[in-house]
């Protein structure tokens, strides 16, 4: 009896904060998702799904917004994450485990900080742009802040290690005698790659891919520290909408149409990688 | 995603040596010069000699930041806030993470896939969503933001990274060697005091730490539930309209030279133990 009981008491604090700190608080935007009111008159359960329509007219600038920008980073993370977690697992040698903790490291600097560190390096007349212009190899007027390409730069620089973590894994597991074998079956390099390491390392790239779309949708700091007034995503709204206008349940269904959209975009991205095995590579 | 830096042992054979351009390591070495790039920048600038507010232009190389570290009480206090949660988290979210880890990968139960999913949720969700809703749970019940809505909030999001890196230590290890040591007459706390916690220690001070870097470094959520508390991340984003102080890259240096220590140590002892 002692023995069956065990791993429901091991499992129980962690199981219990869970619920009450994150399951319940779901549970709990649904509901003041779909009230009316205000701050001083307070908030009445009334089921208005109005909110959502409101959400969704008012917002879709910004919605569509953050959307191309997660995506376009994650794009970017794929492309740069890619090579790099390739080279050091099949070329790292013993050196591997220093490479990941050089990948790593930058996490010990202060994600608010190392954004603003990027605004004051690229700012307009800063270290780098200064100088530039000083010698004359920038025009005068030249920026990089407040640009598009420069909120989607800074998602992608965030959130790099988190693809790169999980596409390494994969391609660190996998047995590197199948490249052999492609070559010995006179695969060129390029067919051994696309045929035997590329899908092979694909449930890595779903997993990468999950860990920087659905952060870099939902950001806002980047956007607001690099991309100004004109660059406003989704997340802002959320937190305006929540800390400074108090006005509660559009936040909330404004919450809810972005895990909507993400989902939706976490689908469409299965489906594109052909990837059916989503919890499966989780669970490892 | 387990973020263990001990690399486990693959079937690899020596590269072949060949005398053309290493493409791969340039490109390597370039994605790293891109990652520590505005790291450098805040190392240098902490020792910049600036008159006025801002931070941006070289103006002289000085070391009295360093001296006049804590000078700005606001951002000490900010500090201390900060590393106190996280030293809470650590501990809090270590605890109740290992047990989980240690429940999901050493026992069979009612509710494990459920538990799995929630893990899974809570890390793949958006830190807007969780700051979004635990505020919403918060104006609902009537819970005041502040320091202790942070803490509940920081254990709540690092719980499930703890339970996943001492998960997969657990799955790995080899049952064999507690039953050797029931066969030489241990309990069934002797045998997890002098056997398995030994062999998981390592996955929960990963664990334990991955906690810590995730709760001071943590902006979003915490902005949500804060309400008068101003953390280190807080007090920054609140500084960046009138100006960093210098003090904010020393503090930021400083503490980036403490997490370099600790990681390095980590992957000397895990070497260690290996050998």
């Amino acid at each position: 009896m002692r023995r069956k009981l065990t791993p429901y008491l091991l499992a129980l604090p962690g199981w219990a904060w869970l619920a009450m700190f994150f399951v319940v608080p779901i549970a709990g935007m649904v509901s003041l998702s779909l009230t009316s009111g205000n701050v001083i008159t307070g908030f009445y359960q009334t089921f208005n799904v109005g909110n959502y329509l409101d959400a969704i007219t008012l917002y879709s600038e910004q919605l569509v917004r953050s959307l191309l920008y997660g995506l376009g980073a994650t794009l970017i993370c794929i492309v740069i994450g890619y090579p790099a977690a390739y080279w050091i697992a099949f070329h790292g040698g013993k050196h591997k485990s220093t490479y990941l903790l050089l990948i790593l490291l930058p996490f010990f600097v202060s994600f608010v900080l190392r954004t603003i560190s990027w605004k004051f390096t690229l700012s307009d007349n800063g270290v780098v742009l200064g100088t530039l212009k000083s010698i004359g190899l920038l025009p005068a007027d030249f920026a990089v802040l407040n640009t598009a390409p420069a909120v989607v730069l800074g998602l992608a620089y965030n959130f790099l290690p988190f693809m790169v973590l999980p596409i390494y894994a994969v391609l660190e597991r996998m047995d590197h005698r199948v490249v052999e074998a492609a070559h010995d079956l006179y695969a060129s390099k390029l067919q051994a790659f696309l045929r035997v390491v590329l899908p092979i390392s694909l449930p890595g790239v779903f997993a990468g891919g999950l860990m920087t779309f659905i952060p870099t949708t939902a950001d806002y700091v980047n956007a607001s520290v690099l991309g100004g007034p004109g660059n406003t995503m989704i997340g802002s709204i959320v937190q305006t909408q929540y800390l400074v206008n108090n006005d509660y349940p559009i936040a909330a269904a404004i919450t809810f149409v972005l895990m909507g959209v993400l989902l939706i975009g976490i689908f469409s991205y299965a489906r594109a990688l052909g990837t059916e095995r989503v919890m499966e590579v989780q669970a490892k | 995603m387990t973020v263990t830096l001990d690399d486990t042992a693959a079937p690899t054979q020596a590269p072949r040596r060949t005398r053309k351009t290493d493409w791969g390591k340039w490109f390597t070495w370039g994605v790293l010069a891109w990652l520590f790039a505005p790291i450098t920048f805040m190392i240098a600038f902490s020792f910049n000699d600036i008159q006025g507010r801002h931070n941006v232009t070289w103006e002289g190389f000085t070391f009295k930041w360093y001296g006049g570290v804590f000078d700005h009480a606001e951002l000490t206090q900010a500090l201390l806030y900060t590393l106190a949660i996280g030293v809470l988290t650590m501990l809090i979210a270590g605890t109740i993470g290992s047990l989980l880890g240690l429940a999901l990968g050493r026992h069979r139960f009612r509710g494990q896939g459920t538990t799995n999913l929630v893990m899974f949720a809570a890390i793949c969700a958006p830190e807007v969503v969780l700051g979004a809703a635990l505020l919403s749970l918060f104006l609902l019940v009537g819970i005041a933001t502040g320091f202790m809505a942070i803490l509940l909030a920081h254990v709540m999001f690092t719980v499930s990274f703890v339970a996943i890196t001492v998960r997969a230590r657990v799955i790995t290890l080899d049952p064999n060697l507690e039953e050797a040591a029931r066969d030489l007459g241990a309990g069934p706390w002797t045998t997890f005091r002098l056997v398995t916690l030994p062999m998981l220690l390592p996955a929960i001070m990963a664990g334990g730490l991955l906690a810590f870097a995730l709760s001071i470094d943590d902006y979003i959520i915490t902005s949500f539930v804060a309400g008068e508390v101003t953390t280190f991340p807080l007090w920054i984003w609140g500084a960046t309209r009138v100006g960093i102080p210098p003090q904010v890259n020393v503090m930021g240096t400083l503490i980036f030279a403490v997490g370099v220590t600790l990681a390095v140590i980590n992957v000397i002892v895990a070497k260690r133990r290996r050998s």
